[in-house]
């Protein structure tokens, strides 16, 4: 527990570098399952799970128990009993992307199952079976396609198979609808039938295994609704905040309101004395954010008695390594620094100075400057942070609503000095993950609280907890200058961004810019530095990390430009691609200006961007590339006189390649921007000595209903292999709404949130 | 002790503060945890449960108020028969949960309004559901099922 006595900037600098190098495995992580993964295997039942509580893993035990007989189980992606029960194992956690529904209708389609007849349950935690089990980067359907597809066709293929030999005829003879088998003499097994045949034969290379053509697609790419859709009207346990285990007991963990303070002194002899507090016990913790804070832990009989029992704490910190950071302060810091040059060059592609901005030698251009900036934001998942452990028989047992159990099962080996092995996670379903629960601080702390008590404890985080200690969308600050030449075409684009740094060398989290930032590849002259503020407060992705905020910058000051050269900002953009071509080939992180344009194009005419409007009612168009994705938004609204606005409809284009699941994929679509506008509008978290000011909804506003715009979503479907949606189309909301705002008021939008600005609902 | 109506039958509450919040009595003490805690403060809508029909925020109703009295739960919405709500079937065919937190406290809500309303206006929807915030911005597609919920129950009695 030496951390405690670092000082805070090593200390963060430490949680940065972790969060960094999650972002990295996220981001970097292609899927090539252990070949274990497609070995028969017994199932869960044999699989050691010491106490299965969670409903999919009881239900699992329950139907391997149901079955004298072998299952068939081909892989860890799927089984089928002898009475004809598929089970499909869904092996990334559900934050509300949809992913449960997806990855089983990938698995269904190549096995050619019953949908409707389907059981669909989440995989239990097992690196060597599945790898990483997490939610990240839009990555979860790019990542597994291959793999999923594999694991239906592989048992389809070893079905058919049976079917032949038992039928004594070529496997070309046969064919697969609706879980059965069908020869061509009219003959037919269903899928149970042939299950144990199956299971006696040696499992295929996946490689070898002919997968469908898209031609031949049956479910994916039409309307699905979410497999966990009736639980979820029904009111049924399914979050981590739901659990409830035998004798268990109730927790709140109270850390410094300013990061990075240590418990000095509390009245933890009166709080002991108070009605239903079973306990209460200061955790000294490891100094970092990621995994344990200093706090004080209260054990109490009820959610309510822990939580009151937390309003009559009385600690006191010892602040002295302790975040000072001040928003305010913040603010002038990079007024000053946008006054100079960027410290550090992150890419320097042609001649920026010389030729265009030197006034001397200007003959043909003219330039334009503006500063933009954005706040910090929390991510506010509706579901506080939250999460049960029981520490028996020397094993450490979870349920945790996190989007990164793999990482949890690491981080809390090493905290409490146990054996990997020894842990046990249950996947709960994730009442919102937007990148937060890619952490797993409140998962060590349930864990390091459990350790100290004999029965199960569930921590829950009031809401104000959850507003002080998240990792948030770090702000920033850009000194952008554009030039346009004699025919109005945008030849260079210079950008000082002032960002923050937990290590004093490289941006935090969240806070990093490439030098093939957009439109950087597309110009002749661009150059992107970089400057940095020291800051002591935990920063980590939201949302389309980095695109978030950024888009709002560059592509709002795209606008900006085009408006100077007076040219239609669908057609600047359009001249901005440039010819069609994939800027990195092969490479689905690369910007493709084909697919680009095409979305802009279809955004364009399907929110009718040359169809005129009254006054005081306009469009904006933005367009962004993030997370592998093509998206182009049109936003239509009006402002009054007195700067009330109504979002009126919102168009979005993209082109993501195949959809998975139309319903899912629209829905992705339609929350970002909800999220975009909730986001732009009214939020914002400011800093004071170290703290967070707001604490709970009536400071930090989320969009209601009325306010919700009627968006509407198109996707072209190109022959690109599927990519992630959980992203990608947040981005482009933000500036589209600004220049919407442009072209109604000529108001230009350069600092968010709106509600600084004056504006208002209608 | 005290009693009070939950779902149609009555419950005995031993060994409660009668200042907990009905929504901790419900997800504690009941088991009943499919009303949700979100905010504590009344703003998000997550604990919405119905008092004697009426919406109310459970987080912030203490069990005196609701001693006595008839509370319906997201668990009560179905009929004895388990045959779904109108608004629970058209939320199924909307596909409109996400992450599925806070949809037990708009199901809720959106019950309330039906039987104040049955044949709502979107204006009369918004301002019914504008106490509960979806996270993940499922506003459009509970628009439209409380619509289609709406045209189902018209002629049921």
């Amino acid at each position: 527990m030496n951390m405690q006595h670092s000082n805070l900037s090593t200390v963060r600098a430490n949680d940065d570098a972790q969060i960094h190098a999650l972002m990295n495995q996220v981001l970097g992580e292609t899927v090539t399952i252990s070949r274990r993964a497609f070995f028969k295997h017994a199932g869960w039942a044999g699989a050691g799970l010491v106490l299965a509580f969670y409903v999919d893993e009881a239900s699992a035990k329950t139907s391997n128990r149901d079955s004298n007989e072998q299952l068939f189980s081909p892989n860890a992606y799927l089984n089928i009993a002898p009475n004809g029960t598929i089970t499909v194992y869904s092996k990334g956690p559900e934050i509300g992307q949809g992913i449960k529904t997806a990855f089983a209708l990938i698995i269904a389609e190549e096995l050619d199952a019953d949908w409707q007849a389907l059981r669909i349950e989440q995989a239990p935690i097992d690196q060597s079976l599945y790898g990483w089990q997490g939610a990240g980067g839009s990555t979860s359907i790019p990542n597994n396609w291959d793999v999923l597809r594999q694991a239906g066709a592989v048992t389809r293929f070893m079905l058919i198979t049976a079917a032949a030999n038992k039928w004594k005829v070529r496997v070309d003879e046969c064919h697969t609808k609706n879980a059965v088998v069908y020869c061509s003499d009219g003959r037919s097994l269903s899928y149970g039938a042939l299950a144990n045949d199956a299971a006696k034969l040696a499992v295929p290379d996946a490689k070898t295994v002919k997968l469908k053509d898209r031609k031949e697609y049956a479910l994916l790419g039409k309307r699905h609704s979410g497999v966990d859709n009736n639980k979820v009207v029904t009111g049924q346990s399914l979050f981590g905040i739901d659990t409830v285990l035998p004798n268990m007991q109730y927790a709140i963990y109270q850390k410094c309101p300013a990061f990075g303070g240590v418990v000095k002194a509390a009245n933890l002899d009166e709080i002991r004395a108070l009605a239903g507090v079973k306990d209460v016990f200061v955790l000294e913790g490891n100094g970092q954010a990621t995994e344990l804070l200093s706090g004080v832990a209260i054990i109490a009989t009820s959610t309510w008695a822990a939580f009151k029992a937390k309003q009559q704490l009385q600690i006191e910190w010892d602040e002295s390594r302790a975040s000072k950071d001040n928003w305010q302060t913040f603010i002038q810091q990079a007024s000053e620094l946008a006054k100079q040059p960027g410290k550090e060059n992150i890419a320097d592609v042609g001649n920026v100075d010389d030729k265009i901005f030197d006034n001397a030698k200007k003959t043909t251009t003219s330039s334009f400057a503006a500063y933009y900036s954005y706040p910090f934001i929390s991510h506010a998942t509706l579901e506080p942070q939250n999460c049960t452990a029981w520490y028996h028989d020397g094993v450490m047992e979870i349920w945790a609503p996190t989007q990164n159990a793999t990482q949890a099962i690491q981080q809390v080996a090493k905290l409490l000095d146990l054996a990997p092995e020894k842990i046990h996670i249950h996947q709960t379903r994730v009442g919102g993950g937007f990148g937060r629960r890619l952490m797993n601080d409140y998962v060590c702390e349930a864990a390091a609280i459990a350790k100290r008590v004999s029965v199960p404890v569930k921590l829950t985080w009031t809401r104000e907890d959850d507003m002080a200690h998240d990792f948030y969308r770090v702000a920033g600050f850009h000194a952008l200058r554009g030039a346009l030449d004699d025919q109005g075409k945008l030849i260079a684009w210079d950008d000082h961004f002032i960002t923050f740094t937990a290590d004093g060398k490289k941006p935090i989290s969240g806070g990093e810019m490439s030098a093939d930032e957009f439109p950087g590849q597309l110009l002749p002259n661009f150059r992107l530095t970089q400057s940095l503020i020291q800051s002591g407060t935990p920063c980590g992705p939201l949302r389309a990390p980095r695109s978030n905020a950024v888009a709002f910058v560059v592509q709002s000051f795209i606008h900006e430009l085009a408006v100077a050269a007076k040219r239609d900002h669908v057609e600047f953009l359009l001249d901005i691609m440039g010819q069609p071509r994939w800027l990195k080939p092969g490479n689905i992180r690369a910007l493709n200006t084909g697919r680009a344009a095409d979305v802009i194009r279809l955004a364009a005419d399907k929110g009718e961007w040359n169809r005129s409007l009254p006054k005081g009612r306009a469009r904006g168009i933005a367009f962004h590339f993030s997370h592998a994705g093509h998206v182009a938004i049109v936003v239509e609204l009006s402002v009054s006189a007195n700067k009330q606005l109504t979002v009126h409809h919102v168009t979005v284009a993209a082109d993501v390649g195949l959809i998975i699941n139309m319903s899912g994929a629209e829905a992705q679509a339609q929350g970002a921007v909800i999220d975009g506008l909730s986001n732009m509008f009214a939020q914002q978290i400011t800093l004071q000595n170290g703290r967070v000011q707001q604490s709970n909804f009536d400071q930090y506003e989320l969009l209601r209903m009325p306010h919700a715009p009627q968006v509407d979503v198109h996707f072209i479907q190109t022959e690109y292999n599927p990519t992630g949606l959980g992203e990608p189309a947040l981005p482009p909301l933000i500036p589209a709404v600004c220049n919407a705002i442009f072209n109604a008021t000529g108001e230009r939008v350069r600092t968010l949130p709106l509600s600084k600005l004056g504006y208002t609902w209608t | 002790m005290t009693s009070l109506t939950i779902n149609g039958k009555l419950i005995t509450v031993n060994d409660v503060d009668m200042s907990t919040p009905l929504l901790w009595v419900l997800r504690d003490h009941l088991g009943l945890v499919g009303t949700k805690y979100g905010c504590g403060i009344a703003q998000c809508g997550a604990c919405t449960v119905q008092l004697n029909g009426t919406p109310i925020r459970s987080c912030s109703v203490p069990l005196a108020t609701a001693s006595g009295q008839s509370v319906t739960t997201i668990e009560g919405l179905a009929d004895e028969t388990g045959k779904l709500h109108p608004l629970q079937q058209a939320w199924i065919d909307h596909d409109v949960p996400q992450c599925g937190y806070c949809q037990a406290g708009q199901i809720m809500s959106a019950a309330a309004l039906l039987k104040k309303k049955p044949r709502p206006t979107d204006e009369d929807i918004d301002n019914a559901m504008s106490g509960n915030i979806c996270r993940c911005g499922t506003y459009q597609r509970i628009r439209a099922a409380i619509h289609t919920a709406a045209s189902k129950m018209e002629g049921t009695p």
